[in-house]
């Protein structure tokens, strides 16, 4: 479980959370939304490390986790990038970097992390392409090489922004097949996400964030019950009851 | 090249291909001597005037190139992964002009011995990785910007380097040779020094490859992987700037080395940096050496500069990868 309590953190002295308090239950996906610029990014750097924190306390399994080394940080959270800068390195060796956290000086992979890149490669079908670099990769193959990285890492909780940034429908549907089975197997997952119809449809728990605090948090049906989603987009969504489950659309048809 | 057979095939062809380049480098020059004299006069046998050629001139010249190249080709791979870059060389953004500044004001100041030299070219090229470094992560500058960015810096310190020259007469110790590099005036004095220093850094980077990795993975991820990424980009630059300081402090402004080599060893062996590095290590020294020994004999008697011939065969290259990097494209 993931847990930040009245969280400030900023830029320099620009502060940009002003006291976000956000609940990820272990096994769920929690979805953070909220318009441009509210602070999403910048609460999921802050969880990193990459930002410092000036208030506030942010709790991993129970372990208050802001004076951890980035390498102790780094084997209780894992994060999947947007996929903005692509290493061009073998999928293999990507996965295998998932190990650093456990290596020593002189940092040299072993057998034992060999066969955790291997198991996470198989674990996410991708075991074929370990030959393959990762700039000859889709967008889809390639989130999924990040999240085979996360879980070669053996971190309990997955944070992933944007996570579907970059991918056509069909890459999306995958990509949430995949973040469900991580939530399924156990691991905290929360996601950042700007496309409200997607979150509704795969999220256990959605988070609203409004100007640099957690504003509203609940079921996906609780927050459409709540229409915070409209006072924030400025559009509301409906839902149509299908043969195969809720599906979630615009009120104007967007 | 991706696996670890063939690559230690490649890795031992280039060590060989270097041995003999440095032996042809001993033996080959105005006067040419044969096996058997070069082993006579290793072991104090032979012609005095023979015996001094070797010793003070092609021996000390000899081992220069090969760390030279070494240096610069290395220092080049990990700009290129820190800056996420792969135009990036120390001859381009400015490093290896940073260091000929600091070559220039330490003649000036009248500090001649070899570790004062050393010293101040690397001071001078970390001023401008420093420099170069902040620009690019301050202004989230784009691929192509921060060539051009190191363009600029490379012309402000150059220009600098040219009025301490025009001013100060002291510093005229600094010829041609120095501005576009050459080997013909390396002496053990001044070359020992700068030797220690980039043998160090080399050392220190070989252990260091998983965690270059890491940096060129992005900020995000490789933090989340428990890598203390400000820490360690600052160590890579420190020890990029150190080792093309230490190489301008004897070979000159030499130029493309960073870029040449790096690039061709990224295609036979990939990207990861413990195969990187150790073949950037032995194929740039033995590419310099190569074109010194080429630079000799071409137009023999006369001797270019080896920087002239870099210049020569560097400048296409870095034109095609301009063209051809796709970051260049978008952002340009």
């Amino acid at each position: 479980m993931l847990e930040t309590v009245n969280l400030h953190a900023g830029y320099g002295k620009e502060e940009i959370l002003h006291g976000a308090s956000l609940e990820c239950p272990s096994g769920k996906i929690t979805t953070l939304v909220g318009a441009n610029g509210c602070g999403k990014s910048t609460l999921l750097k802050t969880v990193l490390g990459m930002l410092p924190v000036t208030g506030g306390e942010i709790i991993a399994d129970g372990v208050s986790i802001q004076n951890l080394s980035p390498s102790e940080s780094a084997k209780k959270i894992a994060y999947v990038a947007q996929g903005k800068n692509i290493p061009d390195i073998t999928v293999g060796r990507m996965v295998l970097h998932g190990r650093f956290p456990y290596l020593s000086y002189p940092r040299r992979y072993g057998k034992a992390d060999y066969e955790a890149a291997q198991n996470a490669m198989e674990k996410m079908g991708i075991s074929h392409l370990s030959d393959r670099l990762m700039s000859e990769l889709s967008g889809g193959m390639r989130q999924k090489v990040y999240i085979a990285m996360a879980l070669c890492q053996q971190a309990d909780i997955i944070l992933m922004d944007e996570p579907t940034t970059y991918l056509d429908i069909g890459q999306q549907l995958k990509l949430a097949d995949s973040v469900r089975q991580l939530a399924v197997s156990g691991k905290t997952v929360l996601l950042v996400l700007h496309d409200i119809l997607l979150a509704l449809k795969i999220s256990d728990r959605i988070a609203v964030m409004e100007n640099g605090i957690i504003s509203q948090t609940g079921t996906p049906d609780e927050i459409l019950a709540s229409d915070i989603l409209r006072k924030i987009y400025g559009v509301g969504v409906k839902t149509l009851e299908t043969p195969d489950g809720t599906e979630y659309y615009y009120e104007r048809g967007l | 090249m991706r696996n670890k057979r063939s690559y230690f095939i490649l890795l031992a062809g280039s060590l060989l291909f270097c041995v003999l380049i440095s032996a042809l480098s001993l033996a080959l020059g105005n006067i040419a001597f044969s096996a058997s004299e070069l082993f006579g006069f290793f072991l104090g046998k032979g012609d005095t005037v023979g015996r001094n050629i070797l010793l003070y001139s092609r021996l000390p010249r000899t081992v220069a190139c090969l760390f030279a190249g070494a240096g610069l080709s290395v220092s080049g791979a990990v700009l290129q992964n820190v800056l996420a870059n792969k135009l990036a060389s120390p001859s381009i953004i400015g490093v290896n002009s940073g260091a000929g500044l600091g070559v220039t004001v330490c003649c000036a100041c009248g500090v001649l011995s070899g570790i004062g030299v050393s010293v101040c070219a690397f001071a001078g090229s970390l001023f401008a990785v420093l420099i170069i470094s902040l620009f690019s992560s301050r202004i989230s500058a784009s691929k192509t910007t921060v060539i051009l960015g190191g363009v600029a810096l490379n012309s402000i310190l150059g220009a600098a380097s040219e009025a301490i020259t025009v001013l100060n007469p002291e510093a005229a110790m600094l010829t041609t040779e120095f501005r576009v590099g050459g080997f013909s005036a390396v002496s053990f004095t001044r070359l020992i020094p700068s030797a220690i220093m980039i043998a160090a850094a080399l050392l220190l980077i070989f252990t260091l490859s998983n965690e270059l990795d890491a940096v060129s993975l992005g900020d995000e991820t490789a933090r989340s992987i428990g890598l203390s990424v400000r820490k360690y980009r600052i160590l890579f630059l420190v020890i990029s700037a150190l080792l093309a300081g230490a190489a301008v402090s004897f070979a000159g402004l030499l130029g493309f080395i960073g870029l040449i080599v790096p690039h061709f060893v990224r295609k036979l062996a990939g990207n990861e940096s413990r195969r990187l590095l150790p073949l950037c290590t032995v194929m740039g020294a033995g590419f310099v050496c190569l074109c010194d020994l080429a630079s000799r004999l071409v137009f023999a008697p006369y001797e270019l500069p080896v920087g002239i011939l870099m210049a020569v065969i560097g400048g296409p290259v870095f034109v095609a990868l301009l063209v051809r990097t796709k970051g260049g494209k978008r952002h340009a």
